[in-house]
């Protein structure tokens, strides 16, 4: 198991290092840059020229690139140009990711806390109403843009009703303390309950938009996996066999079940970013995708650059555990 | 799991929580600082995060807007206009030949810190500006643009010196006049700082570090003279906080606090604005106006300050080099339509490349008609008939002369196609090489424009064609380039103000009845929005709102 995780870690380093080389290189072959960014119609050829021999953009790719790798073994992957100027690209990663992971976290939660449940349940009652609502339900989950979901969530909610805050991540004038920059965990930890509350209101809808899709997901594969175990020899010898319905559920169909559902929850996760960028857009809420999409429109090179090696990192990681808690679930894959 | 298990892992988690949550202290000050009275505090929307808080080595409007609360200038603008009156200057006197002008400076102003503001100062900030290393000389983007160079080019350097010849009294030696002179003197870039807090905060630190720029601390704590001092920036919520100066020598401010939050989505701006938890926001879309006033929000339009053009370059297409196919391309657009159905309410068509309130705009010309017909027999005439057109606009913006860059296009082209011309579309993102292929002269034409910095000519046509190896038109291949370039630059150093109003009219007539390097389409009003019970919200056409006379009632 060890010298499993091991070789895995390194094939993530080569990952890493592979893509680094594929974005630098791609980003600079896009037209633009940030040199236009930070010009805009003040830019002259001669200003232009003066701004890029300033920060090295002038020189080959590759010498370029070996002075990046260079800083970046180091662990300087250089400073932000537009996100948070001077800044360092890595803290800015840094100080990111805790909204991020908070924000992931509940909508993953919503997300499983919904789709086991319905999945199983539809499973249960196939052919019912409530399994053909069910189903369509989460189709539209997955069909409609969570921009769209967003604004309907944005506009009901917290501009119609008043119910809750329309983006951000805490009221202003919060006076919030901050320990992990998760504020929902801050405000439980330093007994400010006001700010984590407030925090907690800020999540529930972006949080809920980003649901939509693993949730759908989610559900539909419980749903068929459930099925596909209902109908299995050892269901029937167990019923045979008189076991209660209640440890035929537990212990035979849904222990069964969660296989694959597992590993989808687990590439869920790794998808998780893709839909951040675009929900924690819409919500202006600062996360490593709020920042993505900034960097890339201002075109923020050192930015951009970590933060598509972090997720790509973490989309690598994200998959060892996935296998690790399958060999947790089926015990035939410890063994082998 | 079994029950004993799940009872002990919940002991853990209770546990360790517990274990955390006493080393974690809440830092709350219960006074809830601040200071003086409670006059509530004002939330702006803002479409983007300051760059950092040294306005010296800001180059956007975003981080304009926020020290432009803390910060003054020697000279400042009257609010509502793009006029020049006295800030922390009270007066001032050129010399004959308008190369060295004495500042008379007020004697009641203490910068945030404590700090005297005095003649000492003045000098102080001013040789900060202009000794930069080379980092701080290209981010020091907007001396560069009005002063030409730093103390290690000293000879091309506008700035020559600063003589402290009283207390109260400084002198600025520049090394000829200029119709910029002192007016750019009101730049936000340009503005006063602690000659203490500029030194132990190292402000000339600055250095190239990978791709982008590290900043010193002074870039982070800020101090100047104006009516709010620096808060905090929140940076993980997005916010930037700034308290009211008790100690402000003018009118103090009317709320005690503005806060600006960082909105990026302008539609989430407007939710925000609905939702009342913000005060106002910048730029919200024209096609919006009508629906914020009726939710009972005030939209204040700014006087149009900008000029929105289409660009031709000559040198790109020879057969632009040809009079009458530029004023046949003029003739063939329906700019009134246009203005009418694309641009916001206040919008109007241009005569000239520089809006009515800048001086030197000559009142006599008048606009070039929409006549198709004309346009085709000019055509005819130059042998330019069926001519094809590389034509570009930008996408993934939105600027204040052109809210909807596609939609304008799409109306100047479908003119252009009217009268025979084949046009070739052709895009590109604005930080994606719209600018790069600009500059490059890569379009025969384009949409492009302008908002001016200060109230002076040449900032307008000057910055157009007052270079002429490096401009967007290509007048370097036209046999009157020299010409125009030379004469703008004769007239802005004309020290007497009729004068050199009179010669600046002159030369726009020129520009628009012999050499037409461009087309003038049309300036446009940007507005801003503010929800209701905000009051003394005053509009500048510079985009250079002031909040210290904004209060925020109806609690």
């Amino acid at each position: 198991m060890i010298r499993f995780v091991v070789r895995r870690l390194l094939q993530m380093l080569l990952v890493v290092l592979v893509l680094s080389m594929l974005v630098f290189a791609w980003l600079r072959s896009l037209p633009g840059g940030p040199v236009s960014a930070m010009l805009g119609e003040r830019q002259t050829p001669e200003r232009r020229a003066a701004l890029e021999a300033a920060l090295g953009l002038d020189q080959p790719l590759p010498v370029q690139y070996g002075k990046f790798l260079q800083r970046a073994v180091q662990g300087d992957f250089g400073v932000s140009t537009k996100v948070l100027p001077g800044e360092d690209a890595l803290d800015i990663f840094l100080q990111r990711l805790p909204a991020t992971i908070e924000l992931s976290f509940l909508a993953m939660v919503l997300a499983v806390a919904l789709g086991i449940p319905l999945g199983y349940f539809a499973a249960r009652r196939r052919g019912s109403p409530a399994d053909a609502g069910a189903v369509i339900f989460s189709l539209v989950g997955v069909a409609v843009p969570v921009f769209f979901t967003a604004f309907l969530l944005k506009y009901f909610f917290a501009v119609e009703w008043n119910l809750l805050p329309v983006s951000g991540r805490q009221s202003t004038g919060m006076d919030a303390t901050r320990v992990t920059g998760m504020f929902v965990l801050d405000g439980i930890l330093t007994r400010e309950w006001d700010a984590s509350w407030d925090a907690l209101k800020h999540l529930i809808l972006p949080a809920l938009a980003l649901s939509t899709i693993p949730f759908a997901v989610i559900f539909r594969i419980t749903r068929a996996s459930v099925l596909d175990v209902l109908d299995e020899d050892y269901v029937r010898t167990a019923e045979a066999k008189g076991l209660t319905a209640k440890v035929i559920r537990g212990r035979h169909v849904l222990r069964n079940a969660m296989l694959p559902v597992v590993t989808t929850i687990g590439l869920q996760v790794g998808g998780l970013l893709s839909g951040a960028v675009l929900t924690e857009t819409v919500f202006s809420y600062r996360g490593v995708g709020e920042a993505l999409a900034t960097a890339f429109r201002e075109k923020d090179y050192p930015v951009l650059q970590v933060l598509i090696m972090a997720a790509a990192a973490i989309y690598v990681l994200v998959n060892l555990m996935v296998d690790i808690a399958y060999a947790i679930i089926d015990p035939r894959i410890r063994t082998r | 799991m079994s029950p004993k298990r799940t009872v002990a892992t919940w002991t853990m988690a209770v546990l360790t929580a517990a274990t955390l949550a006493s080393c974690a202290d809440s830092e709350r000050n219960d006074d809830n600082g601040g200071g003086g009275g409670d006059d509530g505090t004002f939330v702006f929307g803002a479409a983007g995060a300051p760059e950092m808080f040294d306005p010296f080595y800001a180059t956007d409007g975003e981080t304009f807007r926020v020290t432009r609360q803390m910060f003054e200038g020697l000279v400042g603008i009257k609010p509502g206009t793009a006029e020049v009156v006295p800030e922390l200057a009270t007066e001032w006197t050129p010399n004959d030949d308008g190369t060295e002008w004495t500042f008379k400076l007020r004697d009641d102003v203490t910068f945030h810190d404590g700090e005297p503001f005095n003649a000492e100062a003045v000098c102080y900030n001013f040789e900060r500006m202009f000794d930069q290393n080379e980092a701080g000389q290209t981010a020091g983007e907007y001396w560069g643009y009005v002063m030409g160079a730093f103390s290690n080019d000293a000879a091309n350097s506008l700035y020559q010196g600063c003589e402290a010849t009283g207390d109260y009294e400084a002198k600025i030696s520049i090394s000829g006049p200029t119709s910029g002179f002192p007016t750019m003197l009101s730049l936000e870039a340009l503005s006063m700082q602690s000659p203490k807090a500029l030194e132990e905060g190292d402000a000339n630190g600055i250095a190239a570090e990978g791709e982008g720029f590290s900043f010193p601390d002074y870039a982070n704590n800020p101090v100047g003279t104006g009516p709010f001092t620096f808060g905090e920036y929140d940076e993980a919520n997005g916010e930037i906080s700034l308290e009211r100066n008790d100690d402000y020598w003018g009118e103090k401010a009317k709320s005690s606090e503005i806060v600006f939050r960082v909105i990026p989505d302008e539609s989430t701006r407007r939710q925000e604005l609905e939702a009342g938890s913000i005060n106002g926001y910048d730029l919200p879309n024209p096609v919006d106006w009508a629906g914020l006033e009726d939710d009972g929000n005030s939209v204040e339009v700014r006087d149009p300050f900008n000029i929105l053009y289409l660009g031709l370059n000559p040198e790109a297409n020879p057969q632009l080099k040809d009079l009458k196919v530029r004023q046949a391309l003029y003739h063939a657009l329906n700019r009134e339509q246009l203005v009418q159905t694309q641009l916001p309410e206040g919008a109007a068509v241009a005569t000239q490349f520089m809006p009515d309130t800048v001086s030197g705009y000559n009142t006599n010309l008048q606009p070039y008609s929409y006549d198709p017909d004309e346009a085709k027999k000019l055509l005819a005439e130059a042998g330019a008939e069926g001519m094809t057109l590389n034509f570009a606009y930008p996408t993934e913006v939105s600027r204040p002369y052109m809210p909807d860059p596609e939609k304008i296009y799409e109306a100047l082209r479908t003119d252009l196609e009217a009268v025979g011309i084949k046009v070739n579309v052709k895009t590109a993102s604005w930080n994606g090489g719209y600018l790069d292929n600009v500059t490059a002269g890569k379009y025969d034409a384009y949409i492009l424009g302008w908002t001016g910095d200060y109230d002076s000519p040449f900032n307008f046509i000057g910055t157009f064609f007052g270079n002429l190896k490096e401009n967007d038109f290509g007048t370097e291949v036209m046999p009157w380039g020299k010409q125009l370039a030379d004469d703008l630059k004769t007239a802005d150093a004309i020290v007497d103000d009729a004068e050199r109003g009179a010669a600046f009219e002159k030369i726009n007539q020129q520009i628009m009845e012999e050499y037409l390097p461009g087309l003038p389409i049309s300036h446009s009003p940007p507005a801003l929005v503010v929800g209701p019970g905000v009051e003394g919200v005053i509009p500048s056409p510079l985009t250079a709102e002031e909040f210290d006379t904004v209060s925020v009632g109806g609690e």
